[in-house]
Parts: structure tokens; C-alpha cells; sequence
């Protein structure tokens, strides 16, 4: 009956590219995580840690994160639409774009072309690139919805919608400049209100490029890959609107005990705790979702993948708020604690979310299986225990820094000096480095599987029928 | 009917982009329409062409991956590195530079701790004061000189108060030179200048 066809060329291109980019940024994330212990190791002025660390978290959330996003996307919105991308040569476009102004991303931060915004570092001409960047998206997702041949949106589609204009507002605010040239600007904001401006966008950030689109992909694939349809509508809608809503107030939870007005901070971390509620609604409904029968954790490979990628999630969600209390900050707060909280976020839920879609994606519009079920089984593995030895090595250290920076004598001076607290991490640095590793190979397994996936089957010229 | 939103695409937008600004202006943008976040310490003076470039520096440099520059008020922080930070400080500062990591000291009292050459020889080869240091080394910016012309437009951008002798001087003053001079300004307003 359906004779529309699906461009699964510009999807494939996505994915693609996001892996390639994400090899980029996995490397050069190993890389600063040997700077860590090993200085000798920064090679000025392009490759210092200052440098590289910039184009480690942005070549991983834009090129690995967004490109994912995009592709992904695309994929679901033409599934849930049930029609092709309204505007499949802006889609191409797209594809060309994206790969362009991630590679002048990278460049422009390796050259040292800093706005010094977490997560915000790129430069105004940059910045103009991305917003046209994601307009494209937002055209060919609204007019595709708009267009559609399925009367009601299923939930990943509120996802998307709530992604699309979210991401606008915040980057948009936050990379609001004064030039000072092509390559150098000032923020229109100052002092403690540019504080105040870049956490509410760099929390949000992670809420809306981290979690919406990734709630997406799980409520999508996990119903797809295990045939078991979703637990619960009502409390998707639930969790759906309190998360959106909620997300908003968290910011100044980064920006704990500083001179940020106490009303804002306190504001933010009682939002942070009431967030995990529409979190835990997502991983409730996952879990029953998979509880009808469990049995797919076994024969469906996939059903891991998300169970323990929401899982990852959860604790995420859980931790997080933890760590916005007053009395945790200022313990853990400006710790390596903080990147062992970030990357099981990233390595645990997202990466592991994205990897099992693309698993789902790749052979259903190369029409054929998954190469190998028990290389995806390796990478499984590898990428869980590298996740964790990094997390829980980075957790325990900053526990340590924080506790060795307020030891007191008995007299009440200081224990420590900063040095003597430094040296204590070289250990723990070690483990991390060892994590990543371990993380990279089962990376590595991952994108062979993907490989050797295309080369047995065949992409549909303009993709089949659903 | 509210099951009517989940069948109307630009609704269901308008309506998640009125849930997502609540918050939004609560705790950004009203606030941000307040004298409360825009304060100003008395002795917090622009800075020099001499310091902005040098704090140019340190954002290219990424700096603030490594150092915060914003001591909370907590007992034993204080200790460390002093008075706590004031809302006041950082006026100047487009955009705020506090940080999120300590993986070397805090810096927002650096000002005025140290003399020039112990920075000189600091960023020359930090391993040399303590072996123990992952810091990397930044002895090549003293090779990097300073390009007056495009200090002027950044002072400008910066409305900052400037002399043209104030700038023929940089050209031959090095990069290494600014940062320190830079290094020598954070956090000195809570006492006034030195």
C-alpha cells in the first residue's frame, strides 16, 4: 500500500559521520586523560589539555551527539510520520553542512578560539553556522510533522518537537556576543549574571541534547527492538511535561557557594531534587515496559543495550540532585567527582542509547542482520566495565580531593597543601586512562559490527517500505 | 481537548516553548532585569590593554578548564586562598571566568601572591617549582608578541577606557607578559589595587 520511500542515504550519512566524529573525540578524550598524569604529553601551543579539552567535549556532543541526533531523527520522524523528509535535498545539505562546520569547530578550538562558555565555547561565526544548522533541522522535523500520514505523534515525536525549540532558545541566548573581530568576542553578559545565563543554558544543554533525544530513540527502539509496546502512555505524558517544565529552574545547581544570589541557588537545587520524579517516570516505564516479559534480555540483544542504558540514566538522575545539595557540593563540587558523574551520562546512557539504535537502524535500511550478535555482545561488555572503572575511580578520587582540601590539624590549620592533594590522584588518573581504554576497544567492536553490517547488505537506493 | 495537543504539531510546540520559558524567565531572565545581578565593587577598575590582552590569553589557553576563580565561603577555603568571593568582582568579566574544575588551585586571589618572575618561571616549567605538577608549560608565549591593533578593537568591544601610548607600549611586551600582568589583577579589587 505504501509506495513513499524513505531517504535512508542522508540517515546513513548521519550516522556515519557521528561515528567518525566520535573516534575523533574518544581519542582525544584518551589523550587528555594521559596529559592528566603525564604532562609531557601537551604539545603547545595546539595540543595543550586547555585546548584539547574543549575539543574533546565539543567534538563529542556536536559531532558524536548532534549528528546522532540528526540522523536518528530523521530516521523516527519518517517512521512515526510515515511519509520521507519533506525536504530531503535540505536534509543532504544538512549532512554536508554538519560535516563542515564540525570539522571548522574543531580546527577553530584547536587554534585556540574560545568564548570560555562550557559547552558554548565556539566563536560567533561559528555560533551563526550552528543555529543555521539546526533551523535546517527544524524545518524538514516541523514540516515533515506537519505533513504527515499518521494522525496522532507518538511520544519520541514530543521529544524531538521539545529538542528542537528548546536547543534554539538556550544556544541562542547564551552565545549572544559583542565581535571584536572574526575570531574573538565578548559575552553581552557580565560577572555573576553571565554565570547565571551560561548554567541555566549548559544544564540545559545536557537536558535537551543529552536526554529529550535520547528519551526519544529508547521510547522509539525499545518498543521496535523488543516488540513489547510501551508500559504506560499516561506516565509518558506525565514525564514528558514535569521534565520539560522542570529542566529549566536546575542551572545554578552548577554554581553552588558562589556569589550567585542564594534564592536562585536554592531555587535551582529544589527544582534539581523534584527532577528526578519525571526522570524515574522514563526508567519506570522502561523497566516495565521489558517487565511484561524479561525473558528479552536474553533472546533480544538490543533489550541491554536499553535496560542498562536507562539504567545509567536513572542512577544519573538520581546522583545528579545529590550532588546540587548544598552539603554534597561542597565536598564533591570542582572534584574530578564531576567528570566521573558526566561520563556515566554520556559513556553509560547516551553512547550505549545511540549504539544500540544505530544497531537497530543500520541493518533494517541495508536490508539484511546485524553481522555478529556476539561482537555487539563484546562491545557490550567492554563499553560497560570501561564506563564503570572510570566512573568509580573518578567518584572515589573526588571524594578524596574534597576530603584532603578541608583536612584540618589539630590546631586548625590546614592538613594539606594543594600539591600534596594533587599528588594522592596520579593513581586514580591511571584507572581512568585504563577505563577509557577499555571503553575505546569495545568502541572499536562496535563500529567493525557496523562495518561489516553495510558490506554484507545493500542501502535501498532511496530507501523500502516501512 | 487535551488529547487534541498530541495531534496538532505547532500547538504542542507553542505549548512546550511556554513550559520550557517559565523557568527560563523566573530564574535567567527576570533576574537578569535586576540591580541585584549587576553589582559593582568600588575599587573594581577596567581593565588595562596590558591585562585584557593577558586575560585573552588565558581564555584561548583554556585556563579555566584547570583553575576556578571563585572561592566559596567555606572555613577551610578561606584558608586556602583567602577572602571569599564577592558578587561585585566581576563586572568586567564578559563572560565570567569561576570555573568548574580544580585540577591545579584556585585563582580568584592570585592577584598580588607572587611576584612577576616567580609566574615568568612558573609558566616557563611549572615541574621546575613543584615535580610533582601536571601543568603544561607555557614558556613559548614569551616568543608570542602582542598585536596592538587588535588589543584597541578588543578594548573597544570592552568599552574600556585606553591611551594610545597605553598601546604603542605593547608591541614589544610578549604574551607572557601580559598573562602575568593579568595574573597580578585577579581578585585584587576586594582590597583595591596594590
Amino acid at each position: 500500500m505504501s509506495d513513499y520511500q524513505y531517504d535512508n542515504q542522508t540517515v546513513k550519512g548521519f550516522i556515519v559521520s557521528s561515528i567518525f566524529w566520535g573516534v575523533v573525540g574518544i581519542v582525544i578524550g584518551l589523550w587528555i586523560s594521559v596529559q592528566m598524569w603525564m604532562p609531557s604529553w601537551n604539545i603547545a601551543p595546539f595540543f595543550t589539555f586547555g585546548r584539547l579539552r574543549v575539543v574533546h567535549t565539543n567534538g563529542l556532543a556536536i559531532g558524536l551527539g548532534i549528528g546522532a541526533i540528526f540522523g536518528i531523527s530523521y530516521y523516527i520522524v519518517m517512521r512515526l510520520t510515515k511519509r520521507p523528509l519533506l525536504f530531503p535535498k535540505l536534509a543532504r545539505f544538512h549532512l554536508w553542512l554538519f560535516n563542515a562546520a564540525v570539522a571548522l569547530a574543531a580546527v577553530s578550538l584547536f587554534a585556540g578560539m574560545n568564548q570560555s562558555l562550557e559547552y558554548a565555547e565556539l566563536e560567533w561565526p561559528l555560533d551563526i553556522g550552528v543555529v543555521i544548522l539546526w533551523v535546517m533541522f527544524a524545518v524538514n522535523v516541523f514540516g515533515t510533522i506537519i505533513k504527515r500520514n499518521e494522525d496522532q505523534m507518538y511520544i519520541s515525536l514530543w521529544f524531538i518537537l521539545a529538542t528542537v525549540v528548546a536547543v534554539a532558545v538556550l544556544y541562542i541566548v547564551n552565545n549572544l556576543a559583542i565581535p571584536a573581530g572574526l575570531t574573538k568576542s565578548y559575552s553581552l553578559f557580565a560577572g555573576v549574571n553571565s554565570a547565571n545565563v551560561q548554567w541555566w543554558y549548559g544544564h540545559n544543554a545536557v537536558g535537551f541534547i543529552f536526554t529529550t533525544p535520547f528519551l526519544a530513540m529508547f521510547y522509539y527502539f525499545l518498543p521496535k527492538s523488543t516488540g513489547l509496546p510501551i508500559y504506560s502512555h499516561r506516565l509518558s505524558i506525565i514525564a514528558f511535561w514535569s521534565l520539560v517544565f522542570a529542566y529549566l529552574w536546575t542551572g545554578a545547581h552548577h554554581i553552588v557557594y558562589t556569589p550567585l544570589p542564594d534564592w536562585i541557588q536554592t531555587l535551582g537545587i529544589a527544582f534539581t531534587i523534584f527532577l528526578i520524579a519525571p526522570s524515574w517516570g522514563s526508567v519506570v516505564n522502561g523497566y516495565y515496559t521489558v517487565g511484561t516479559d524479561w525473558s528479552k534480555m536474553q533472546s533480544n540483544y538490543l533489550t541491554k543495550f536499553f535496560i542498562l542504558g536507562i539504567t545509567f540514566y536513572g542512577l544519573q538522575t538520581v546522583q545528579g540532585p545529590t550532588q546540587g545539595l548544598r552539603v554534597v557540593s561542597q565536598l564533591i563540587h570542582y572534584t574530578d567527582w564531576v567528570p566521573g558523574h558526566v561520563h556515566m551520562g554520556t559513556m553509560g546512557w547516551v553512547t550505549m542509547t545511540a549504539a544500540a539504535s544505530i544497531y537497530y537502524i543500520i541493518p533494517k535500511i541495508y536490508n539484511t542482520h546485524i553481522y555478529s550478535e556476539k561482537i555487539a555482545n563484546i562491545h557490550f561488555w567492554l563499553v560497560l566495565i570501561g564506563q564503570l572503572i572510570f566512573s568509580i575511580t573518578m567518584w572515589i578520587t573526588g571524594i578524596m580531593q574534597g576530603a584532603l582540601w578541608k583536612a584540618t590539624n589539630a590546631d586548625g590549620s590546614l592538613k594539606y597543601t594543594f600539591m600534596e592533594g594533587l599528588s594522592k590522584n596520579y593513581p586514580y588518573w591511571h584507572m581512568r586512562t585504563l577505563g577509557g581504554l577499555i571503553f575505546t576497544i569495545g568502541m572499536l567492536f562496535f563500529i567493525y559490527n557496523i562495518y561489516m553490517t553495510m558490506r554484507r547488505g545493500r542501502l535501498e537506493p532511496a530507501g523500502a517500505k516501512a | 481537548m487535551a488529547g487534541d495537543l498530541y495531534n496538532k504539531p505547532i500547538l504542542f510546540a507553542i505549548v512546550a516553548t511556554v513550559v520550557i520559558l517559565i523557568g527560563t524567565a523566573v530564574t535567567m531572565f527576570i533576574p537578569m532585569l535586576t540591580s541585584e545581578m549587576h553589582p559593582k565593587l568600588d575599587n573594581l577598575k577596567p581593565y588595562t590593554a596590558l591585562q585584557l590582552a593577558g586575560k585573552d590569553i588565558y581564555q584561548r589557553e583554556g585556563c579555566n578548564n584547570c583553575h576556578t576563580q571563585t572561592v566559596r565561603p567555606l572555613k577551610t577555603e578561606v584558608m586556602r586562598y583567602g577572602e571569599y568571593s564577592k558578587a561585585g568582582e566581576f563586572a568586567y568579566d564578559r563572560p565570567f571566568l569561576w570555573g568548574s574544575k580544580r585540577t591545579g588551585p584556585d585563582l580568584a586571589r592570585v592577584g598580588g601572591k607572587y611576584p612577576d618572575e616567580w609566574h615568568e618561571i612558573h609558566f616557563d616549567n611549572p615541574q621546575s617549582m613543584y615535580p610533582d605538577s601536571n601543568m603544561p608549560a607555557y614558556g613559548w608565549l614569551k616568543d608570542e608578541r602582542l598585536d596592538p591593533a587588535s588589543i584597541e578593537r578588543r578594548m573597544k568591544a570592552n568599552d574600556f577606557p585606553y591611551t594610545p601610548a597605553e598601546l604603542s607600549q605593547l608591541s614589544d611586551k610578549t604574551e607572557l607578559t601580559a598573562l602575568t600582568a593579568y595574573m597580578q589583577v585577579i581578585g585584587t579589587a576586594v582590597t583595591g589595587p596594590k
